[in-house]
């Protein structure tokens, strides 16, 4: 499923690939006239409104081209790079760019291509920008609040609306349209002079007008097909999602967790995904309760995307069978250093084991789905040491079963230290291959 | 029209149609879309590692990109970049536009075009890095993948464009 992942390719596949690209990019924008000052200036002044119509054209072609691959499971959204939302720094930096635009005629792409045909004004306009970059750097630790704030992150506008993502594109392809039949209006009066009262309202051009309902009718077509669900990706994602999963590799001995837990170079985040009643009964300490169904929503699982980089995350439940299912439908959403505790807390408590006065093992397990196997006589609530593996048995106060005296300050009332487990080490830190636009 | 004559340019609409369809292959061949001030920040930093490296070190925005032994060359940008820069020169050869000229509005001097096209420059370089890209990077790339930023972005840009052409139209008309 695309995109490839370039992190191993050698150099000159990259240039070569990344050359290739920029290649049919210069060459647009010199075949659309990007390379003429004058041209790109006379946007400005609505006599030719070339700028608008290429790259309004360029927005709703590409967005319909990407919403259309990723509806047919052929394109991995979560790993393509969108560019993460500053707002206002965004806002301020483009009201500064709006200025240097009419000003000097160019924005930085067009002034390379204005270059590469031996325009003068696009060679100095190129030197100027080197030089607005360079002051740039020199200058940006002195408002580098202002350039950090407003960060959203990923933020797209089918979020923001609230809408699917094919209902947006919908939306923004009448928009654009709209914006054409605007723009050739106004060509036709502010550029070839001619009087309002001339100027006809009604499109003429009827190839025109049968492209647009082309793009309208693609639109439509992705927005009634509709988006896959998370899991329905997961299935289209290649051999190399699958494995781990295959292989068990992301099933994680509960000794490893608890090991994982006490090491503070890690922010260890573990989310339960069973039911409000099992999960008061016997959570582990610090665990998140999510309901599997939330799992797909942005505000849920946004959070686990933008998790610091160091991050591992445990997805649990009484059995596996929820949380790998939980551990599909993230991974398909892009979230990294996701592992599943191997077991569920059936398999934790038996290695971590609570006094028998708090729980007894129910055999066989009952209920239905995802049974836990043990039978609690009180929420605990996180309060026992089972919880809290990693934390040394003498920190914990009080033992469960409100006797002192017999020394079951411990688990199970032992009273000695947990044994020590051997496990394979499953869990491997891995960064996020840095996926950049050519600005970030 | 003359064999020396430059041809007309495309359609914008069906240039921007292919403009989409290239910015798509980007999105689904590399995972990200096209750019260029990324690419200028990286020759810019290169340039000034030259002359001044220590100075590089000591700024962090320039040590992020090529601090101590860190090359900001080998990067993908750049490779765009040069492509960009091939791609329009190919182009412009086989339409009869590569030419050695000045391009400015009919009112004003070549020195005033030169001064404006340098400040232009300037104070576009300048907010492209704040705005964490440009025209292409981020209206254009950021848009067709519906980023909120992006399109508050590129409102904005136009928004000041539109709002200084007037006071600057002997530039230009």
């Amino acid at each position: 499923m695309a995109p490839f992942d370039f992190s191993t390719a050698g150099p000159i596949i990259t240039a070569l690939i990344f050359g290739a690209i920029g290649f049919g990019f210069g060459a647009v924008l010199e075949l659309g006239g990007f390379g003429d000052t004058r041209k790109l200036a006379a946007q400005f002044y609505l006599r030719d409104l070339t700028v608008l119509k290429v790259m309004f054209t360029g927005i709703i072609v590409a967005a319909t081209l990407v919403a259309g691959a990723t509806a047919l499971g052929l394109l991995d959204m979560s790993r393509v790079w969108v560019n993460p939302t500053y707002l206002w720094p965004g806002i301020v930096g483009g009201l500064v760019m709006g200025v240097g635009f009419v000003l000097g005629g160019f924005c930085p792409g067009t002034s390379l291509v204005a270059a590469s045909t031996l325009k003068i004004d696009g060679l100095l306009f190129l030197a100027g920008a080197l030089g607005g970059v360079w002051l740039f750097g020199e200058t940006v630790g002195s408002f580098e609040p202002f350039f950090l704030s407003s960060a959203m992150g990923r933020f797209t506008l089918p979020e923001w609306l609230g809408l699917p993502l094919g209902v947006t594109l919908v939306l923004v392809v009448f928009m654009a349209l709209g914006l054409f039949w605007a723009g050739e209006l106004a060509e036709l009066h502010f550029g070839q002079q001619k009087a309002w009262s001339e100027v006809l309202v009604r499109p003429t051009s009827p190839r025109k007008v049968s492209a647009a309902a082309v793009l309208v009718m693609t639109a439509l077509a992705v927005a009634v097909h509709g988006q896959p669900s998370p899991l329905a990706k997961f299935e289209r994602l290649g051999d190399a999602a699958k494995r781990p999963l295959q292989e068990r590799a992301v099933f994680v001995h509960p000794g490893e967790v608890a090991a994982l837990r006490g090491d503070f170079n890690l922010h260890v985040a573990v989310i339960d995904l069973r039911d409000e009643h099992d999960f008061n009964l016997f959570p582990l300490g610090g665990a998140r309760r999510l309901q599997p169904d939330l799992l797909t929503r942005p505000e849920v699982f946004k959070p686990l995307l933008e998790q610091p980089a160091s991050t591992v995350t445990f997805l649990m439940a009484n059995g596996e069978e929820p949380a790998v299912i939980a551990w599909k439908t993230l991974r398909a959403q892009g979230v990294q250093n996701l592992y599943v505790l191997e077991g569920g807390v059936n398999r934790w408590l038996e290695l971590y084991p609570v006094a028998e006065c708090v729980a007894v093992k129910a055999a066989p397990p009952t209920g239905e789905g995802d049974p836990l196997a043990f039978r609690f006589s009180y929420a605990s609530g996180s309060n026992l040491p089972a919880a809290w593996p990693e934390l040394p048995i003498e920190r914990l106060s009080r033992g469960p079963c409100g006797d002192p005296a017999s020394g079951d300050v411990s688990h199970g009332g032992h009273g000695a230290a947990w044994p020590e487990y051997s496990y394979p080490k499953k869990v491997k830190l891995q960064f996020k291959a840095a996926v950049k636009g050519g600005c970030g | 029209m003359s064999p020396k004559e430059p041809r007309p340019y495309l359609n914008p609409y069906v240039a921007g149609a292919l403009l989409g369809v290239v910015l798509f292959l980007a999105f689904s061949v590399t995972g990200g879309g096209l750019g260029a001030s990324a690419a200028m920040s990286r020759v810019q930093t290169g340039a000034l590692d030259w002359i001044a490296p220590g100075h590089v070190d000591r700024v962090a925005y320039f040590a992020e990109l090529a601090g101590g032994s860190r090359s900001p060359w080998a990067h993908s940008s750049v490779w765009m970049m040069l492509g960009t820069i091939l791609g329009g020169f190919t182009s412009g050869l086989l339409n009869r536009r590569v030419k050695l000229e000045l391009r400015k509005g009919p009112r004003i001097s070549t020195s005033t075009r030169v001064g404006f096209a340098l400040l232009g420059g300037a104070i576009m370089g300048f907010g492209a890095r704040l705005a964490r890209g440009c025209t292409s990077g981020q209206a254009l790339s950021g848009g067709a993948v519906l980023s909120v930023g992006s399109w508050a972005f590129a409102l904005a840009i136009f928004a000041s464009g539109y709002a200084t052409a007037w006071f600057v139209r002997r530039l230009w008309i």
